[in-house]
């Protein structure tokens, strides 16, 4: 069981940013492979109920990871993630962003910054992610475009989610 | 409504269990306060508490009181944070299966 496996979500608003800990019951070089291999992230990177669907994948520095969030009834949110440091398995940088179906990311659309590391933590490991947005200016925008598009009705679902965060994977 | 007071107000079960049953619909107190074993007084510090950051509101009637989930209240702000914390603890869940599938298969070998 999974239950005191570690999370903790801190945003600061003031920084805009947000930082996710969390445990995994396993060793650092797979949980390593579970982030950076394409076939291993499509089994598990969407929140539920959504899919992921990798469009390219090349793990290297100046590499991206081109990917699509697909609803039940089949919509797809398309991602990119431009990876610009890496150091196999401690951790990596990347610039997020929201991109259409080619990969051409919106320019109107504020990226951030994701500085992912991963550290042994006993018997499991420890990853640190940071969000990293340049302003609160760039977070309003994009709270606002979630608002407008289809992707803020699909995590209304998430709600009840929210509700039950932590019952299985954060200390009381 | 402070985000931080949100936080803060999810991050204790007691809580998040009786926000959960609001999900489902009204309740009274009582109700909500039935599957605890904990003194009421102290049960209504956490209803106290959960009001206090807009998440809940309540109505007394007669000697009933009855509390809503207040969903509007999540300003966009919040609720978009709210919704961050909802993916990333969805897809660690996911990469928990994930994980255990895939330790399973080393130990077949």
């Amino acid at each position: 069981m999974t239950a005191d496996l570690r999370f903790d979500f801190i945003a600061d608003k003031e920084k805009h940013s947000i930082t996710v800990k969390r445990e995994f019951a396993a060793g650092r070089q797979l949980v390593w492979d579970c982030h950076t291999k394409r076939e291993l992230l499509d089994r598990w990177f969407a929140p539920k109920p959504l899919t992921t669907k990798t469009k390219h994948m090349e793990f290297k520095e100046g590499g991206y990871w081109h990917y699509a969030m697909i609803t039940p009834e089949g919509e797809s949110f398309w991602n990119r993630l431009d990876y610009q440091a890496i150091r196999p398995i401690d951790g990596y940088i990347a610039l997020d962003g929201f991109c259409d179906e080619s990969g051409v990311v919106n320019p109107d659309m504020p990226r951030s910054r994701w500085s992912v590391a991963f550290s042994d933590a006993q018997e499991r490991t420890l990853v640190t992610t940071v969000v990293q947005y340049n302003s609160a200016e760039d977070v309003q925008k994009v709270i606002d475009m979630g608002l407008k598009d289809g992707m803020a009705s699909t995590l209304e679902r998430l709600d009840e989610l929210l509700l039950t965060i932590g019952a299985t994977a954060e200390p009381v | 409504m402070a985000l931080d007071s949100i936080f803060q107000a999810l991050a204790d079960p007691t809580r998040r269990a009786v926000l959960q049953r609001l999900g489902r619909g009204p309740a009274t107190v009582g109700e909500l306060a039935e599957p605890f074993q904990m003194a009421l007084p102290s049960f209504m510090k956490h209803v106290g508490i959960l009001e206090r950051t807009g998440l809940i509101r309540s109505r007394k009637s007669g000697r009933i009181r009855t509390c809503t989930l207040e969903h509007k209240n999540l300003a966009a702000a919040e609720r978009w944070f709210a919704d961050q914390r909802a993916i990333w603890a969805s897809r660690y869940q996911n990469l928990d299966s994930l994980l255990e599938t895939l330790t399973g298969e080393e130990h077949d070998r």
